[in-house]
């Protein structure tokens, strides 16, 4: 279901964005906007650049030497690159294609972010408990918080580091293939809890899999070979989607 | 209102600290980072330099290099017999050793039954966790007396006669000479030697010895053919690599070499080495000059085995490159 | 005798001499720890522990100041060696990993890490014996943790190089300092690791007697005082065993006896802390960030 234009927000925006490695220009003047409180899903064939659009929403490029970034990405109209980075990935957070539990207690890995804000004693565990409650994963590991968090599943792991991420009550959420990992029920399971937070949280999520892009997003954008093909509402990408390009790929006729 | 204000103040405090620890630790992790690969090295170079000044101006390099006499009383520097014992003694420990070291990371990698390796690894392993001293206190008391009165004897009795070789077996066996000195030195050395070579082994993609194993090879073939050619620039790193180490050890040879400032021309002569000397003499150096010789010795020998495991670092780093491609 | 035979008796009789080269080795070892273990219990003495040496030549007496100089220079060494070394190496892991100049620095210190150790002896002599005049207990714990840093960076170089970036960037994704990622993720993954060559290295040290020969020297005193010259058990069964009297040969036996044991256990429990499932997180991540790719 679509809500009409005017009633959106837009919470990020893209503009005119270039991004290189090194010589090797991977993102090709993108201009995209990501609608508050909405699921905007990133499509396209292995290296179109989908998971270096989002890798730039909070600047993870910059761990690494000689990436650039030219143009320009907005949030809530201040621009990223000015912001103080610590700060900018403590408000956009992100969750990776394989999960990466932390070599702690379940409590403590969801304590990680809050204790590095400063936030102690029963705050603390209220949050931590509120997130695995958001996180879905209260139920199941309400009796062993102090076990290792390397003892849960694949699919537990994942929520876990969700739970994690929300914790620190992140404005937008990034997520990276998050159950390109995980058997098909971890998956729904990710997926319910992804519609459920975007009640509260901006959502943007990378997928290969175009059903799961189409079961969750409200927006998606298709990209290939590092350019932004199309961004329209989902519904209307795989019904009738305006470039050639696009209908191919969601059809399966690509290549 | 007031909680807001306050949780803002600390959030600003944790910045403050959290950029301040931010750089403190990357200038302290990156001075020690600095210094164990960079200061230290050039320092300690520096330092014997330094020390060596006057050896180095009264003997120059090439006299140094090949004068025989070392004589203290008339403060006559020549390191010619050390240098030799040096590398003598590393060349005969490297013959014996490669082809064993070789011999067990085949057996290790290819070969072992999978109850044994643990046995094997472990057993060369803690060849290599003895302290060197041990090597030179078991040789001198176990080792020498067997090789003087059993093995030296029968070498020469059956080697004594034959042409060129003979000459190698001639002298008294006192089991303090080259050829104990270079077989304890290869013992110590096949350790680590082995767990190179076995690392190299271990690199080769298992499909490049499937497919000669499809062909129908015989495991020694895949061993000698794919194996062993693949990994050539490792195997050469690791044998140059356990030259370097022989080079510098010490207490081993020091118990067993005889201290004897003379260049040895049969395996059963007494000779010296760079740290006998510097073992044993370091301490006696009465004069400035004799502890200059001395350092001089020193340098030559961080020098030298500087360039070698420098060149070996080089050779090993190039295999590893080759298969991370 | 068809080709085909041939080739297979060759490569059998190739691989059976492969493992004499096994044999041989093993052979060794056996030969120097059975000596090592026959005469060592034979001259295993409770007052080696707790006696001063006599004067040279009159039986009797133990090795006191060099169990206790062995400790105090060991450990004193450790002390020094082992943070600076941590550092370096988490330097070389964390922030060289992507410039040339640290990466040829890191290979420097691994070379570093097969210098001759009697140089240490001799670099350190020059530094902290000669200025001051006599032998100290000090200088010798100066050569050791010297010969120490090297092998504690590149290990722990090598245990942070295998916890896996993604676990990184999750916890940068937090908005976590740099030393906070170091410090709560990636130290706490390659804990057991770091440990581990730690106790590799001390082993080590422990058994060195070059680098001791000429900066902490010798003493027949017991001394706690590190500006002393200071007895070592390494240098101690050096000069016994080149000295003339056979209580002074026993002794040595005795002491080497107590100082492989020492190294050997300390390697061992190296080796098993590594191969418990301590290690088990780590190679988890391991092998869920580079198994095999599902759904």
């Amino acid at each position: 279901m679509i809500e009409t234009q005017t009633t959106l927000k837009t919470h990020m925006e893209v503009k005119n964005l270039n991004f290189y490695y090194g010589s090797h220009q991977a993102l090709k003047n993108i201009n995209m906007p990501i609608y508050d409180r909405k699921v905007t899903a990133l499509i396209g064939p292995s290296g179109c650049g989908k998971t270096t659009l989002l890798r730039c929403l909070n600047r993870m490029h910059d761990l690494y030497p000689n990436n650039r970034y030219e143009g320009e990405i907005l949030l809530d109209g201040e621009s990223i690159f000015n912001m103080d980075v610590i700060d900018l990935r403590s408000r956009v957070g992100m969750v990776f294609q394989k999960p990466t539990p932390f070599p702690m207690s379940i409590f403590d890995n969801v304590a990680f972010g809050l204790k590095l804000k400063g936030i102690k004693g029963t705050e603390l565990k209220d949050r931590v408990e509120k997130a695995l409650k958001d996180a879905a994963l209260w139920d199941e590991v309400k009796d062993r918080l102090k076990d290792s968090a390397f003892s849960l599943s694949g699919g537990q792991q994942q929520r876990l580091c969700i739970a994690r991420a929300i914790a620190v009550e992140p404005e937008v959420l990034l997520f990276d293939e998050p159950t390109s990992a995980l058997d098909p029920i971890s998956t729904a399971k990710i997926e319910e809890l992804i519609v459920e937070l975007k009640k509260r949280i901006t959502i943007v999520i990378v997928t290969h899999n175009m059903q799961q892009a189409a079961r969750i997003s409200d927006y998606t954008g298709f990209m290939y070979l590092g350019e932004l093909i199309e961004f329209n509402p989902t519904e209307k990408i795989f019904t009738k989607p305006d470039k050639k390009l696009t209908e191919d790929y969601v059809t399966g006729r690509f290549g | 209102m007031e909680n807001v204000a306050e949780e803002q103040k600390s959030l600003r405090e944790i910045k403050t600290r959290g950029e301040f620890l931010e750089r403190f630790l990357k200038l302290s992790l990156g001075f020690w980072a600095l210094f164990a690969g960079f200061l230290f090295p050039i320092l300690a170079g520096l330092i014997l330099l330094y020390e060596a000044r006057l050896a180095i101006e009264k003997f120059g390099f090439i006299h140094f290099l090949t004068h025989t006499n070392w004589d203290p009383v008339q403060e006559d520097f020549g390191a010619a017999t050390m240098v030799f014992g040096t590398v003598i003694s590393t060349i005969l420990s490297m013959l014996i050793a490669a082809p064993v070291a070789i011999g067990i990371a085949i057996f290790i990698t290819e070969l072992s039954p999978k109850w044994f390796k643990p046995i094997v690894s472990t057993a060369v392993e803690l060849l290599a966790a003895i302290p060197s001293i041990i090597y030179g206190l078991w040789g001198f008391f176990i080792l020498v007396p067997v090789m003087a009165t059993k093995v030296e004897p029968w070498l020469q009795d059956k080697l004594g006669d034959v042409p060129l070789i003979g000459k190698l077996f001639q002298g008294t066996p006192t089991g303090v000479d080259v050829l104990t000195t270079s077989l304890v030195l290869s013992i110590m050395i096949i350790p680590f030697m082995a767990s190179v070579v076995r690392d190299a082994f271990n690199m080769v993609p298992p499909i490049m010895k499937e497919s000669a194993y499809g062909l129908g090879a015989t495991k020694w073939e895949v061993i000698r053919h794919v194996v062993i050619p693949y990994t050539a620039s490792g195997i050469a790193g690791g044998l140059i690599l356990s030259a370097g180490r022989a080079l510098g050890e010490t207490m081993a040879v020091t118990f067993l070499a005889g201290n004897n400032p003379q260049i040895p021309t049969s395996l059963l002569d007494s000779f010296t080495t760079i740290t006998v000397a510097l073992a044993n003499q370091f301490t006696e150096a009465d004069t400035d000059i004799y502890l200059s010789a001395l350092y001089y010795v020193g340098l030559l020998l961080y020098l030298v085995s500087f360039a070698m495991l420098g060149i070996a670092k080089f050779m090993v780093l190039r295999l590893e490159k080759r298969w991370k491609v | 005798m068809s080709r085909k035979t041939r080739r297979k008796l060759f490569s059998n009789f190739m691989l059976f001499l492969s493992f004499l080269t096994a044999v041989y080795g093993i052979f060794w070892l056996f030969w120097i720890l059975g000596c090592l273990f026959v005469n060592g219990f034979k001259y295993l003495r409770p007052e080696l522990i707790y006696l001063d040496p006599t004067p040279p030549g009159e039986e009797g007496g133990g090795l006191r100041p060099a169990f206790v100089g062995h400790f105090i220079i060991t450990s004193l060494a450790t002390i020094i060696g082992v943070p600076i070394g941590i550092m370096a190496g988490v330097y070389f892991a964390e922030y060289g990993r992507n410039s040339k100049f640290f990466m040829t620095i890191r290979q420097i210190t691994d070379i570093m890490v097969s210098t001759p150790s009697i140089l240490m002896g001799a670099v350190v002599y020059a530094m902290l014996v000669k200025p001051v005049g006599h032998f100290n207990g000090f200088s010798g714990a100066v050569a050791l943790a010297l010969l120490m840093l090297p092998v504690i960076a590149i290990t722990t170089d090598e245990m942070l190089k295998l916890v896996p970036k993604e676990m990184r960037e999750a916890a940068y994704a937090l908005g976590a300092y740099k030393w906070q990622v170091i410090k709560d993720v990636v130290m706490r993954a390659a804990k057991v690791g770091i440990l581990t060559g730690v106790i590799l290295s001390v082993a080590r040290i422990a058994g060195e007697t070059a680098p001791l020969l000429f900066t902490s020297f010798n003493n027949n005193v017991l001394t706690f005082d590190l500006r002393d010259p200071m007895a070592s058990l390494t240098v101690t069964v050096f000069n016994y065993v080149m000295g003339p009297y056979n209580y002074w040969h026993q002794q040595a036996w005795a002491a080497a006896f107590i100082l492989t044991m020492g190294v050997l256990l300390l390697s061992i429990l190296a080796k098993v802390l590594l191969h418990r499932n301590l290690l088990e997180p780590l190679f988890y991540i391991v092998r869920s960030i580079t198994g095999k790719k599902g759904g």
